[in-house]
């Protein structure tokens, strides 16, 4: 069996797909629609916001498309926010899965620690399935498992930063550590970030701005995807060490003597 | 009486419930992907018809977004 063909289970969910997509910054429906079609996604995120009754719903390109909602708390920085906002997602959406977000800066929107897993234990004790954006720290996403989230969802960098991976070696331990599912949920600004995530040994990887605000947002949803593909590949596949020095492929067994030979060379074999 | 809905200040009849808040404004209030807080705190679909608004309350309405 490829690793290709082992689904990603989160809560008991399978899904087909390992590129979730996160659907913030996209010029309009239309290119959200194809950039959906060729990412292959079957989970996307939407955000809440007051209504405005003259707009087309973006549920309809989701719905259409058949793929399953999974709102987020965007732009909550507080716990309590983040819980009024989760819940009313869960009746905008009839779904208890939340992807939550509880930010602490504005410019850098780094994950804040503490009202975090404050707002993960209460919605989890209120039977949300919780998949929370953190930072790469792994006593973090310990704790955040330890108060039953569903899955973990350290950053690579900053959301929307396009700054890929910044401390493989944190995420590495996160990943070694880790008893639920990893999914990268920031930082990724082209695909080569994608399938270094998923060579770490990320379960999936979320990307909004890498595909959206790309020149050509349908090619890169295709580029990421197959780029999460070929990292799920390449890390079941097993990479060989890094090593300092070159190995030689090729046998030194056999080399042909080439010397021209000279008067005292002669017979010296 | 005067109801805050998503910031704007809005003259609505005595003892109107969320639901006839809704439909006074034209908002899809039987669509999928709708949901209202009243004074901060959620107000479950099912409740909509039977919880009144209060003159000075603050409503929220909020629906999805592309976003995350």
């Amino acid at each position: 069996m490829s690793a290709l063909d082992d689904p990603l289970l989160i809560a008991g969910r399978s899904s087909s797909s390992r590129l979730i997509l996160g659907t913030g910054g996209f010029a309009n429906h239309d290119v959200l629609a194809a950039a959906l079609h060729a990412s292959g996604a079957d989970l996307c995120t939407v955000a809440l916001r007051r209504l405005d009754p003259g707009a087309r719903s973006i549920l309809d390109v989701l719905d259409a498309a058949g793929v399953t909602v999974l709102p987020n708390t965007a732009g909550c920085f507080t716990a309590r926010d983040a819980v009024i906002t989760a819940k009313l997602a869960r009746e905008a959406f009839e779904t208890d899965w939340i992807k939550l977000e509880v930010i602490g800066d504005d410019r850098t929107l780094l994950p804040d620690a503490a009202e975090l897993l404050e707002a993960a234990e209460t919605l989890v004790d209120d039977g949300f399935v919780v998949l929370p954006y953190t930072t790469d720290d792994p006593v973090l996403a310990r704790r955040l498992e330890d108060v039953g989230c569903a899955a973990v969802m350290p950053l690579g960098s900053p959301i929307g930063s396009g700054m890929g991976i910044q401390n493989a070696y944190n995420l590495s331990i996160l990943i070694e550590r880790a008893g639920v599912p990893v999914i990268l949920d920031a930082g990724v600004g082209t695909a080569s970030d994608a399938a270094l995530a998923m060579e770490l040994g990320c379960d999936a990887v979320l990307c909004a701005s890498a595909i959206s605000r790309a020149h050509d947002p349908v090619a890169m949803a295709r580029a990421i995807a197959t780029a999460v593909e070929a990292g799920r590949l390449a890390r079941a596949a097993g990479r060989i060490p890094r090593r300092r020095y070159a190995e030689a492929s090729t046998t030194d067994v056999g080399m042909p003597n080439l010397a021209v030979p000279g008067p005292e060379a002669v017979g010296a074999e | 009486m005067i109801v805050a809905v998503n910031g704007t200040a809005t003259e609505i009849a005595e003892g109107a419930t969320v639901a006839a808040v809704l439909v006074h404004l034209n908002l899809p209030s039987a669509a999928r992907g709708v949901a209202v807080a009243l004074q901060g705190e959620v107000v479950p679909r099912a409740q909509w018809v039977s919880v009144a608004v209060r003159d000075g309350d603050r409503i929220e309405v909020v629906g999805a977004i592309q976003g995350g």
